[in-house]
């Protein structure tokens, strides 16, 4: 059963297991529709740069853990399940926070302690009991790279549009030419609820449109 | 060693650098429980408790860690302190007062993946505070978290009532008013920097 689900994994074949990876970008994604794990998301969403870092992080933490809890779910005693699920994702989280300071300190400077905060991202732990505990390993990896990609991608429109606007630039480099007046406070943090705030307002939209017509 | 008086460490932690208004910890509850003013100061007590607990204990664990030269069990080590130390909470409340338990209900076993005690204990870590600054430190994010929660569930009743568009009721809502309200705080930077 399990091997099946694996095979159908790598050749993305069977529709169960592409479902489980489509979800995570539209349907249920975490940031939009769940609006799970926001702390990270409204704090290091000022420049693409640390988004798109922040978010690609996130990712392999929630895919390492998925596939680990998944792995383990018939091991792990139902009475210390959530203590077992954060050991696992502290020891992944402090592996990627010693490998962005070994790839980058500047980026590491710049994401301060966030990194270490993935431990108690909510979308990590909810992924963690709600299906990888259930699920076979194949639909477990599934599940977290729509989950995670569906992150980094939330991420990436939230820093975009903050830097575009805030800093006039996109990665680093300028967009306008002299004279147009930066809009600081996209930067700060204010700007970070208004940006999501209006994202969310966008999905809303769309999702009563849908229902509607 | 930080040098910094104790008084700028509260005021800094409670206003200026509020966590939830300008580092953004503490966003899941802020958003969940804030629907009314009673059970926002709850949750903020329950919070104010267990950071100042935990922040505690992770001075104590960051002297050991230091001390056997093995930082990274830090993060590892912090997090099981604090899971256990909301279960202590937990069971004293339980034990002491079973209305406060029954009025907090599931809020308080969910302090655990609340990232502002995690965030405290790695900054006080951090900015290298001793045993009294680490308290004071706790203290004042405390305060500022519970004055947050307070300040937007009070928004949120007074919003019940107002005639909003559908599309915007609920979270984003909330949102846009955390962020007028961030706005605000902005006016509390350079207070107690001399």
């Amino acid at each position: 059963m399990s091997s099946q689900a694996e095979n159908s994994a790598h050749t993305r074949q069977v529709p169960s297991s592409t479902d489980e990876f489509i979800k995570g970008l539209w349907k249920e994604n975490p940031v939009f529709v769940q609006v799970l794990g926001m702390c990270p998301v409204l704090a290091v969403s000022n420049t693409a740069e640390n988004a798109l870092a922040m978010g690609m992080a996130t990712a392999f933490v929630l895919l390492m853990s998925n596939v680990l809890v998944s792995l383990l779910r018939h091991f792990i005693p139902k009475e210390v399940r959530i203590a077992s699920y954060i050991l696992i994702i502290a020891t992944f989280v402090t592996i990627t926070d010693y490998v962005i300071q070994a790839i980058s300190v500047d980026l590491h400077k710049s994401l301060g302690a966030f990194i270490s905060l993935i431990v108690v991202n909510c979308l990590i732990l909810s992924r963690a009991e709600a299906f990888a505990s259930k699920n076979t390993v194949g639909k477990s990896i599934m599940d977290a790279l729509g989950m995670g990609l569906g992150f980094i991608l939330a991420l990436f429109s939230l820093g975009a549009v903050r830097e575009i606007l805030g800093n006039g630039s996109i990665f680093g480099y300028g967009l306008f030419p002299t004279g147009f007046q930066e809009w600081v406070v996209m930067i700060l943090p204010a700007g970070g609820f208004f940006t999501l705030a209006a994202w969310l307002l966008i999905f809303n939209i769309i999702k009563q449109k849908k229902s509607t017509g | 060693m930080n040098e910094e008086p104790l008084m700028q460490i509260f005021i800094s932690a409670s206003l200026v650098n509020n966590f939830v208004l300008a580092y953004f910890l503490g966003i899941c509850p802020f958003i969940g429980v804030s629907g009314k003013i009673d059970t926002a100061g709850k949750m903020g007590g329950a919070v104010t408790f267990v950071m100042l607990i935990s922040s505690m204990c992770a001075y104590g664990i960051h002297a050991l860690l230091v001390a056997i030269d093995a930082p990274f069990l830090q993060l590892i080590s912090y997090i099981v302190v604090i899971a256990s130390t909301v279960q202590l909470v937990e069971m004293f409340v339980k034990k002491m007062s079973p209305t406060l338990f029954r009025a907090l209900g599931i809020f308080l076993p969910l302090i655990t993946t609340n990232c502002a005690i995690l965030g405290l204990a790695l900054f006080q870590t951090n900015k290298g505070y001793d045993f009294l600054q680490s308290i004071v430190y706790a203290l004042g994010a405390g305060a500022g978290f519970t004055l947050a929660l307070v300040l937007i569930a009070g928004f949120r009743e007074q919003l019940e009532f107002a005639e909003v568009p559908n599309v915007i009721k609920g979270t984003v809502l909330t949102l846009m008013v955390a962020g007028i309200l961030s706005l605000a705080f902005m006016g509390f930077s350079g207070l107690g920097s001399n």
